[in-house]
């Protein structure tokens, strides 16, 4: 399959294994501008090893990872210079302030206009009282909040965030995907976006890849993939197709 | 391509933490303080037994020892920063090059080691009346030798890190310590066993010290032949040492060693 040319993300033929485990097997996706892609899977089914791959910090043993048609092996600084992520296992340093983490990674994008886009990002994600507060100290939802305004610093094409709403209460979780879904379609962003939670999947995400063992098993709409197997819900789904993954072959 | 606002974000960080933290600071300047006024009293007792300049010799010698000591600990730690904070995600997965995060390193290591060699300085010259500033301008290739396998060493230790994880940090805070009776900080070359000269002519601070007693003791020439040679070697040890370190990040992508970095993980 061909990557269409607009595609933010194209990922052919990935693959990693370590040793005799593989942890993503040929894997092909797109992602397309202000299309948000969810990524979902029972836990060890690759999700975050993609990511790292698309990040650049994992090298894939086979395939390439394009973004904005940039080869990120071969370009690697280039392709992720508009790119950014956000995941809940990599936290901002805590050691500092809101302000000072923003304008340090702003410097590493490269950002025009450095201190005008700081000040818009804490206005936008009400970040301003907090500005001169150690990271660290703040709650998950704020921290959140600030790992979302770092992601957005360089108006990403491709924005990839690992389970951005983990952790946080539902009231911050709905503003965050509110956020970012008006990201996504006022900068034609491309989202590739991990989360656990299947009604937050079926809400923000035009298309849903289901990750097993690796394998993309699944992939269409919320809707169509819920028609089509005739689940009443996408978590319904996602736990039928889970049970059915991890079944041992010829077992029933 | 290296960027200087990325090079830039790396001493920022560091700026920031200082600026913020005077826990940080203070050691980069306390430590050395303290070498300083212990071996400035040590080399004024010496001095007062027999006629020889205790002070230019031996105090000289712990002052350029110190210097490059914390160049290397000035990289070292502000690499830390970013293993105790967990930042190499964050750090990595951006359009940051190991070249400006290297350059970005290294710019810290050399602003807090002058920081801590302009105190030592400040006391030696002041309160023990050592004297450094009268070999002028004969005195920046020595400094030049050190520095630059302060930073080889600096680079070297956090590819060790790099690769073994934050655990193996007590690895390389006795690494100036290991080095320093084959370099001869303190006494000649020739005082050295056969074997241990072999490896003192590998290193080139021993150069550095050989020569700093010759222009002390005024006693013999400066063998500017072999300063050379120790330049050159450590010109050489520093692109190794960068080699080191781009291979450890090869190896870390492969295995994705950054993207799970902890304690835990990495060995």
């Amino acid at each position: 399959m061909g990557a269409a040319p607009d595609a933010v993300l194209a990922a052919e033929g990935l693959t990693k294994t370590f040793g005799a485990l593989v942890a993503v097997d040929d894997v092909c996706f797109q992602v397309r501008p202000g299309e948000i892609v969810g990524l979902v899977g029972p836990n060890g089914a690759g999700k975050t090893t993609i990511i790292s791959m698309v990040l650049g910090v994992l090298r894939p043993t086979a395939g390439r990872v394009r973004i904005g048609g940039v080869d990120v092996a071969a370009n690697r600084s280039a392709a992720l210079e508009r790119t950014n992520f956000a995941a809940v296992y990599t936290p901002l340093p805590g050691n500092l302030t809101v302000e000072q983490n923003l304008r340090v990674f702003g410097l590493i994008y490269g950002v025009k206009q450095l201190s005008a886009r700081i000040e818009a990002l804490l206005a936008d994600f009400d970040l301003l009282r907090h500005r001169r507060a150690k990271t660290g100290v703040l709650s998950s939802g704020e921290q959140t909040r600030v790992e979302l305004a770092k992601a957005m610093l360089n108006r990403p094409r491709l924005l990839l965030l690992d389970e951005p709403t983990a952790s946080i209460d539902p009231s911050t979780a709905r503003d965050i995907r509110a956020r970012i879904v008006e990201f996504a379609a006022k900068e034609q962003a491309g989202v590739l976006w991990t989360s656990h939670n299947m009604y937050e999947v079926a809400e923000v995400c035009d298309r849903v890849l289901f990750l097993s063992r690796g394998r993309i098993l699944l992939s269409g709409s919320p809707a169509e993939l819920i028609r089509q197997h005739g689940a009443p819900n996408l978590e319904e789904l996602f736990v039928e197709v889970a049970h059915e993954a991890l079944r041992p072959a010829g077992a029933k | 391509m290296m960027r200087a606002s990325r090079v830039a974000a790396v001493s920022l960080r560091y700026f920031y933490l200082v600026r913020g933290s005077p826990v940080r600071l203070l050691p980069m300047i306390a430590w050395v303080a303290i070498d300083i006024v212990l071996w400035g009293f040590i080399s004024r007792y010496l001095g007062g037994l027999t006629r020889f300049n205790f002070v230019a010799t031996l105090l000289g010698a712990v002052l350029l020892w110190d210097f490059l000591s914390r160049v290397m600990q000035g990289i070292t730690t502000a690499f830390f920063e970013d293993v105790w904070s967990r930042n190499f995600l964050n750090v990595f997965a951006t359009p940051m090059t190991i070249g400006d995060y290297l350059l970005g390193l290294v710019l810290t290591g050399i602003v807090t080691s002058f920081l801590g060699l302009a105190a030592m300085l400040v006391l030696a010259t002041s309160v023990f009346g050592l004297s450094f500033f009268a070999y002028g301008a004969a005195l920046a290739p020595f400094v030049f030798v050190l520095f630059i396998t302060g930073i080889s060493l600096g680079i070297v230790g956090t590819s060790i890190v790099l690769r073994f994880g934050p655990a193996s940090e007590w690895l390389i805070w006795p690494i100036p310590s290991l080095l320093s009776p084959f370099v001869g900080v303190f006494y000649p070359l020739a005082t050295l066993p056969a074997w241990m000269r072999a490896i003192a002519r590998l290193l080139p601070p021993s150069y550095v010290f050989e020569g700093m007693r010759a222009i002390v003791t005024g006693k013999q020439g400066v063998r500017w032949d072999q300063l050379a040679f120790g330049s050159g070697l450590s010109v050489i040890y520093l692109a190794a040492a960068c080699g080191l370190f781009a291979a450890v990040y090869r190896y870390a992508l492969k295995t994705g060693l950054i993207a799970r970095y902890s304690a835990e993980t990495a060995n």
